[in-house]
């Protein structure tokens, strides 16, 4: 990367959320150092998903804080951090236009657009439905759309909200590749995910959220080998955790 | 595809329309004051339903036109609003049958002299079958007695235009108090000649209507002239210019030009030589200072 | 009255090319068009800035745009008028009783329809885009114009069903134009004149061919935003 500049390390601390009287996340605490695939897991209404939001921006939290390295993640002005979302929105237009729209949105020339966009359909796979609307593409290609308009903002840290629930295995297996390579090109990847085949294929380190709590935050190998809490042991044996 | 460019060229097209229309409508505003060249000169004339439905204004205009240049745009409303138009300035001319209602006009100091310039006459229109009995009468009165005895359907303008006022002091005249008599059988419809007559054929009712506007009426169904020729049945227009003084943006000389081409030797030919199947409408009498 | 006279009537008018006629159909067709123009160009910005603004009192100000949705043309034309006769504030513009005061009026029926639909779709749409958008750092206003580009072909309905009102409406154009002979005499108004002539074969004739003029306008915005919606998915 040719960054000069890091937004991380990420460091979350006590981090609460809370909608219609309920607390949702409940001091919650990490930090994200450079480099590896980070997976959030637990059942649903852990809290995953607000998690990645609230790091992103997206949410404001009641209490706690998201301290970036670079303020807000933002370095010379453009944030270096994404997200892909469980259903991927695609804007009623073409899989360019869809890329083209978001670097627009990031402030970037004509042409830095138009290299860009096309460097990003190429390198993931989308160049032959480059000109195809994105809504009627698969639910597969939809969501490599959506990674690949993510990646071409050059992100150093990219959030996923479980993006391959709603794929088939095929889909599921070519965006667990990508992802394997981004990371291999150095992206700092943080997921959320409630498959744990998922989890154990793609994880460097776990995050084990249970009714907005983190439950345990180990080394994937560690982790799978013996979780410390009953509800991670549960969990992994597929047991329903409440 | 269908790109941002064609529709903002379409949307662009569009203001551009809009802003052309705009721009020509502020143009002859904004002339007003200073000799516009021919073809953009014109004054607006508030008139009733009888001139404009008759078609004498499309019979007398082209012929001004031809002879000054100036362009006539006529509002057709009742006397009554197009009395008020006048009161407001929004027109250069009133041109309304109802003299009384005019004379007080001109003696407010909304506009004038007031000229005198045709007359025609009411009829009484109403179904062939003639529940009232009263066809071949001359006599109004008579007529309006038997109606209102009988309780036979009438149509009224209700509408304060020369009609509606002349109907009303025909009621009048026949003493009959409307007021204290009236009952269903007297609908008051609120709208213009064409429409009054619609509605009377629609309910085979009676209508009091100028003579011009039957002559030009085209659904005429079942109804037909039932009685005319009372002398109380006439009916005189005049003109007038609004007051230049009280609304500063009248155009005085084209106004004045048009009054003094109706009253003119020419103008009053005019009038009388605009006939429908062969019969006379209008019966120009500028001369007659008296009426 | 006999139906086919006044197809023929229509069919005479269409056919038979009178420059009178053309200045009418003309004059209707500019006049709501630019009124339709006029309120789209406000009311798109303004319908899509109150589907995402969040003030007190906004569901207020969406009842009544809502409601004005059935504002009585005659009461949108009575407005104009008060408004442009020479003894109203805007007198001295002497604007009443032209096509510019139908265009005003005729804007003033529209702009409700056009707000009010807006406002609709684009709060559909954001639901539909706004974590994304908030993620490229779209938020507030700045997704407003994302959301009416892909809002486009649905915004059409809109557009078209503020054309449908104005170019019906005859209460507004009456009274603000005057129904003068060659100058603001439009369709709706020459039909209400010929009717009170009693030559209804010839206002039917009218009618229709306005019908026909507003089917054709509807066939190609629909068939143009059709096609353009399968462009864009």
């Amino acid at each position: 990367m040719r960054d000069t500049l890091s937004v991380l390390p990420l460091t979350v601390t006590d981090l609460v959320f809370e909608a219609g009287g309920r607390r949702l996340v409940d001091g919650i605490g990490f930090t994200l150092p450079q480099g590896g695939l980070t997976v959030l897991i637990g059942p649903n209404g852990s809290g995953k998903s607000l998690t990645l939001r609230l790091c992103h921006g997206l949410l404001t939290p009641h209490s706690g804080s998201i301290s970036w390295a670079a303020a807000d993640g933002i370095v010379s002005g453009v944030k270096r951090h994404a997200m892909v979302f469980q259903k991927p929105v695609m804007l009623r237009r073409s899989a360019r236009a869809n890329i083209l729209h978001a670097l627009a949105a990031f402030g970037l020339s004509r042409g830095e657009r138009t290299a860009r966009a096309a460097e990003a359909l190429e390198r993931f796979g989308l160049a032959g439905l480059a000109d195809r609307p994105a809504r009627l593409m698969s639910g597969g290609e939809q969501q490599r759309l959506a990674i690949a308009r993510a990646w071409a903002l050059r992100p150093q840290v990219l959030f996923l909200d479980e993006p391959t629930s709603q794929l088939d295995p095929g889909a599921t297996r070519q965006i667990e590749e990508m992802l394997m390579a981004l990371r291999g090109e150095g992206m700092t990847l943080v997921m959320a995910t409630h498959d744990m085949g998922q989890a154990r294929r793609l994880a460097d380190r776990v995050l084990f959220l249970h009714r907005g709590h983190l439950g345990e935050d180990a080394e994937a190998a560690t982790f799978f080998a013996g979780p410390a809490s009953t509800e991670a042991r549960a969990f992994i044996a597929g047991d329903l955790v409440w | 595809m269908l790109t941002k460019r064609h529709l903002l060229g379409a949307t662009t097209a569009l203001l551009a329309l809009g802003a052309a229309a705009l721009a020509q409508d502020t143009r002859p505003a904004a002339t007003t004051a200073a000799p516009a060249p021919a073809g953009t000169r014109f004054i607006t004339v508030a008139s009733t339903t009888s001139t404009v439905d008759s078609g004498l204004f499309n019979h007398l205009l082209p012929l001004f036109k031809a002879k000054t240049g100036i362009d006539v745009r006529v509002i057709s409303q009742g006397t009554g609003q197009a009395l008020d138009t006048g009161r407001r300035g929004d027109a250069d001319v009133v041109f309304v049958h109802a003299r009384a209602a005019e004379e007080k006009f001109v003696a407010d100091g909304h506009g004038g002299p007031r000229r005198p310039v045709m007359y025609n006459d009411f009829v009484l229109i109403g179904p062939k079958s003639d529940p009232a009995g009263i066809k071949g009468s001359r006599d109004i009165a008579a007529a309006l007695t038997a109606i209102q005895t009988k309780a036979a359907p009438f149509v009224s303008r209700g509408d304060r235009s020369g009609t509606h006022q002349a109907e009303l002091a025909l009621w009048q005249a026949a003493r009959i108090d409307l007021a204290a008599t009236r009952g269903t059988w007297y609908r008051e419809i609120g709208q213009g000649m064409g429409a009054a007559l619609n509605t009377a054929g629609g309910m085979n009712a009676y209508v009091l209507s100028d003579r011009a506007t039957w002559l030009s009426f085209r659904n005429r169904g079942d109804l037909d002239i039932l009685v005319e020729g009372d002398r109380r049945l006439f009916n005189q227009y005049g003109i007038m210019l609004v007051n230049p003084q009280r609304h500063p943006h009248v155009k005085q000389a084209d106004g004045q030009a048009f009054i003094d081409w109706i009253v003119s030797p020419e103008g009053q030919k005019a009038i009388a030589d605009y006939k429908i199947n062969g019969q006379q409408l209008f019966f120009a009498n500028a001369s007659d200072t008296g009426a | 009255m006999d139906i086919s006279q006044s197809f023929a009537a229509a069919i005479g008018l269409i056919l038979g090319g009178d420059p009178a006629f053309l200045a009418i159909v003309g004059l209707s067709l500019t006049v709501t068009l630019s009124a339709v123009a006029i309120a789209a160009f406000i009311g798109l910005p303004l319908g899509a800035l109150l589907a995402l603004a969040r003030f007190p009192g906004r569901g207020a100000v969406i009842v009544l745009v809502n409601a004005l949705m059935g504002l009585p043309p005659v009461v949108a034309g009575l407005l104009v008028f008060l408004l442009l006769s020479r003894s109203g504030p805007l007198g001295p513009l002497g604007l009443l009783f032209t096509p510019t005061a139908m265009v005003l009026a005729q804007t003033l029926l529209v702009l409700p329809i056009v707000i009010a639909i807006t406002r609709q779709l684009t709060e559909d749409l954001h639901g539909e885009y706004r974590e994304h958008l908030a993620s490229i750092g779209l938020t507030g206003r700045s997704a407003i114009p994302t959301l009416l580009w892909d809002g486009r072909f649905a915004l059409a309905t809109a557009i078209l069903a503020g054309f449908g009102r104005a170019s019906a409406e005859v209460g507004a154009v009456l009274i603000v134009g005057g129904n003068i002979a060659g100058y603001t005499r439009t369709m709706t108004t020459a039909i209400a004149l010929e009717t009170s002539k009693g030559d209804l074969p010839l206002a039917l004739g009218l009618g229709i061919v306005l019908i026909l003029l507003t089917l054709a306008i509807n066939a190609v915005t629909y068939g143009a935003s059709r096609v353009g919606a399968r462009f864009a998915g």
